[in-house]
C-alpha cells in the first residue's frame, strides 16, 4: 500500500480508495482532495458510488483498499471518536423511531466530544443551540423531531453534524425531496459554511445547482472518478452526454453570466423506447416519450 | 420559510422547557426510589402471617446491626429468611429485565426486543435446568449465561438467514427458538422426574420466585450491581444508535463491537436473573416503553428509571402471585403477562397513532 507522506494538510485526501461488497466493486480506486473552505460537489448517476464513498470517509464502512487522509493523517491511525470530531455526516434519509426532541437530536452530535461517564452539559447545550442557529433551524428547536417535515429534518440533521464541530462535513444529497426554496436555502447555507472554513463534500444530483454553488465538482461513474475540477471546466455538454447520456447545452445566465445548464428531452428510438445512456453501456429503459430527470 | 430569524426569542423557551423536563425527570426519580423502598417494606408485611411495617423495619435494622430486635425468632425468620430475600430477588430481577429490554431495543433497533421474546430467557432456563437436573458441575449462573448467549446467537443467525434482519423476522426467529428451548427444558425436567415435575416446569417456563433463599437473592443483586451498573455507562452509545448504525459510526461509536459487548452483557445479566427466577415475560418489553412515554427516550434517564420501575412492578407482581390464591402459588409470569400483554397492546395502538 502506498502511504505517501502528506504534502498538504487538506481536510480530505483519498488515495486509491476502493470498496467491494459481495464481489461487486462499488468504489474502484478513487483519488480526490477537498480543501478547507471549499464546497465540493460529488455528482454522477444513481448507483455511481457517491453515497458509498461518503460512508467510507465517515467511517461507516472500511475501505477494502487505499487510504483516506484527514488533515494529513491516515484515518486508520485515528481513534473513532477523534475521527468523528473531525468528520460529520448528514445522511440522505435519516429517521428514528424514538420520540426525541430536536435539541436531543442535535445533542447527539456532541457524542464524540463527551466523556463516557458524563452526559452533555450546559456548554454542550450552548453548542447545540448555536448549531441549530447556523443550520437555520432555531425556529423549531422546541419541537419533536418526528413532527418535522422533510426539509426541517434536514436542517436539524445538519445542526447535529455542526454540533460535532467538524473540519470536514459530508452531505448525502442534502437537497433531495426539498422544494426549490428549501434547496436554494440549503445550498446557500452550505456555501456560507464553506466560506466560514469548513470543507464540504456533498453528493448532489442537480447539476445546474452544483455548477452554481460548488467550487469543485467531482464526477464519479461506476465507482471511478471520471473528471474533477472547477464546475465551468468539468460540466461540459460532452461530459454530461458521456456520463448521463443526456444532451445538454451550457449557456450563460441571462442576468449574471454564470454557466447555466439546459437539458434536452431524451431521443426516442423507433420502438418507442427511450435510450437513456449512450457511451459505455447502453441501457434501454421501457418507457416512452420525453421525460424529465426524475 | 423565512430563514435565519433572530435566535433569542426562540431559544429562551427552549431552555425553559428543558428545565421543566429535567425537573419532571427528577420528580419521577425521587418518586420511584420512594416507591421502591415502600414496596419492599409493604410487600414483606403481606402474606399468611400478619406482620406490621414497623416489625419489618425493626428486623431490617437489627440485621444491619443497628438496634436490637424485639421480634420472636419465628416472626423474624418469616421476615428475614422467607420474605425479604424473595422481595429483594423480585426487585433485582425486575430491574435487570427492564435494563436488558431497554438495551436490546436500542442496539437491535427493534421496539419488540426483550430477553423473553428473543429466546434468551428460555435459553437461560434450559442451561440452568440442565445443570440442576443432570448435575453438570458448572456454576448455575454460568450455565444460564451460556444458554442465554446460545439462544440469542441462534435467534439472530436464524433471523439473518431468512434475509435482511428486520424487527419482525427477529421476533419470529425468537419465538421459534423460545418454543424449542422451552420444550427441551420441559423434556429434561420430565425425563429426570424428581419431585413435583409440573410445578418445576411451570416455574422455569413462566417464572417463579417461590422458595428463593438468600444466596439466590444475593446472586441476583450482585448481577445487578456488577453487570447492570456498568451497563448504565452505555447510555451515550445507545443514544447514538437512534438514527441507525451508519449514524452511530459517524458519531464515533464502534458499532459492531458495542453491539456485541452489550448483547453479551445482556445475556450474562439475563442468565444470572433467570437462574434465580425462571423466564418471566413482559417486564423487559413493557417497562422501557412505559418509561419512555413518561420521561422520553434518552438512555441516561431511561436506563435507571426503567430499572427502578421494573423493580417495583415485579415486586408487586410477585406479591400478587404468592397471595392471590394463597396457599397455592401462581407462577409470577402469569401475573406479568396478564398485566403486561394488554398494556403492550395499548402501547402498540398508541405508537401507531403517533407514527
Amino acid at each position: 500500500m502506498t502511504s505517501r507522506s502528506p504534502l498538504s494538510g487538506a481536510p480530505l485526501r483519498t488515495d486509491g480508495v476502493s470498496f467491494s461488497r459481495g464481489g461487486r466493486m462499488l468504489i474502484d480506486g478513487i483519488d480526490c482532495t477537498v480543501e478547507a473552505g471549499s464546497l465540493t460537489a460529488l455528482v454522477g448517476p444513481n448507483g455511481a458510488g457517491k453515497s458509498t464513498l461518503l460512508h467510507l470517509i465517515a467511517a461507516a464502512e472500511a475501505p477494502t483498499a487505499g487510504a483516506i487522509e484527514l488533515g494529513g493523517t491516515d484515518a486508520r491511525s485515528m481513534r473513532r471518536r477523534a475521527r468523528a470530531r473531525y468528520t460529520a455526516l448528514v445522511e440522505q434519509q435519516a429517521d428514528t423511531d424514538l420520540d426525541l426532541s430536536v435539541l436531543d437530536v442535535v445533542l447527539l452530535g456532541r457524542t464524540p466530544h463527551l466523556s463516557v461517564l458524563g452526559g452533555p452539559d450546559q456548554a454542550d447545550a450552548e453548542i447545540a443551540r448555536a448549531a441549530l442557529g447556523r443550520a437555520g433551524a432555531e425556529a423549531f428547536s422546541e419541537r419533536r423531531f418526528q413532527e418535522l417535515s422533510g426539509g426541517e429534518r434536514q436542517r436539524v440533521l445538519l445542526a447535529r453534524a455542526l454540533a460535532q464541530k467538524p473540519t470536514l462535513l459530508l452531505m448525502d444529497e442534502p437537497t433531495n425531496h426539498l422544494d426549490i426554496h428549501a434547496q436554494l436555502h440549503t445550498l446557500g447555507l452550505m456555501r456560507k459554511l464553506a466560506d466560514d472554513g469548513i470543507a464540504i463534500l456533498a453528493a448532489l444530483h442537480d447539476l445546474p445547482l452544483a455548477a452554481r454553488y460548488a467550487d469543485q465538482v467531482i464526477v464519479v461513474d461506476h465507482g471511478r472518478v471520471v473528471a474533477s475540477g472547477a464546475p465551468a471546466e468539468i460540466l461540459t455538454p460532452e461530459l454530461i452526454q458521456l456520463v448521463y447520456g443526456v444532451r445538454a447545452d451550457v449557456l450563460a445566465h441571462p442576468v449574471d453570466g454564470s454557466p447555466l445548464i439546459a437539458f434536452s428531452p431524451l431521443e426516442t428510438d423507433p420502438t418507442n423506447r427511450v435510450v437513456r445512456r449512450s457511451g459505455g453501456d447502453d441501457v434501454i429503459v421501457a418507457a416512452s416519450g420525453p421525460r424529465g430527470r426524475r | 420559510m423565512t430563514a435565519l430569524t433572530s435566535d433569542q426569542p426562540a431559544i429562551a423557551p427552549d431552555t425553559d422547557r428543558r428545565g421543566r423536563s429535567g425537573a419532571r425527570t427528577g420528580a419521577w426519580t425521587v418518586a420511584l426510589i420512594v416507591a421502591l423502598a415502600l414496596s419492599i417494606v409493604v410487600s414483606v408485611t403481606l402474606g399468611p402471617a400478619q406482620i406490621s411495617a414497623s416489625e419489618v423495619w425493626g428486623s431490617i435494622l437489627s440485621h444491619l446491626g443497628i438496634g436490637e430486635s424485639s421480634l420472636t425468632t419465628l416472626r423474624d425468620g418469616i421476615i428475614w429468611q422467607l420474605r425479604m430475600p424473595r422481595v429483594l430477588a423480585a426487585a433485582a430481577v425486575g430491574a435487570g429485565l427492564a435494563i436488558c429490554g431497554a438495551i436490546m431495543q436500542a442496539v437491535l433497533r427493534n421496539p419488540l426486543a426483550d430477553p423473553y421474546l428473543l429466546g434468551l430467557s428460555s435459553g437461560a432456563s434450559f442451561g440452568a435446568v440442565l445443570v440442576i437436573v443432570l448435575g453438570f458441575s458448572i456454576a448455575l449462573p454460568l450455565a444460564a449465561f451460556g444458554g442465554a448467549l446460545g439462544a440469542l446467537a441462534l435467534t439472530l443467525v436464524m433471523a439473518g438467514a431468512i434475509g435482511r434482519m428486520t424487527a419482525s423476522r427477529t421476533i419470529l426467529a425468537g419465538v421459534a427458538v423460545s418454543a424449542a428451548l422451552g420444550a427441551l427444558t420441559s423434556l429434561v425436567i420430565f425425563w429426570s422426574a424428581t419431585g413435583d415435575t409440573y410445578r418445576e416446569i411451570l416455574g422455569w417456563l413462566l417464572g417463579s420466585l417461590a422458595g428463593v433463599t438468600w444466596p439466590m437473592a444475593i446472586l441476583a443483586l450482585v448481577a445487578i450491581v456488577v453487570v447492570g451498573g456498568p451497563l448504565m455507562l452505555s447510555a451515550g452509545a445507545l443514544d447514538a444508535f437512534a438514527f441507525g448504525d451508519r449514524a452511530a459510526a459517524s458519531l464515533g461509536v464502534s458499532v459492531e463491537r458495542t453491539r456485541w459487548i452489550l448483547l453479551g452483557a445482556t445475556a450474562l445479566l439475563t442468565g444470572c436473573l433467570v437462574a434465580v427466577s425462571g423466564s418471566i415475560g413482559f417486564i423487559g418489553l413493557v417497562v422501557p416503553h412505559a418509561v419512555r412515554l413518561i420521561v422520553g427516550a434518552r438512555h441516561r434517564v431511561l436506563l435507571p428509571l426503567s430499572a427502578l420501575t421494573g423493580a417495583v412492578v415485579l415486586i408487586w407482581a410477585d406479591t400478587l402471585a404468592r397471595t392471590i390464591f394463597d396457599p397455592r402459588e401462581l407462577p409470577v409470569g402469569v401475573v406479568t403477562a396478564l398485566i403486561g400483554a394488554p398494556l403492550f397492546g395499548l402501547l402498540l395502538l398508541r405508537s401507531r397513532r403517533i407514527s
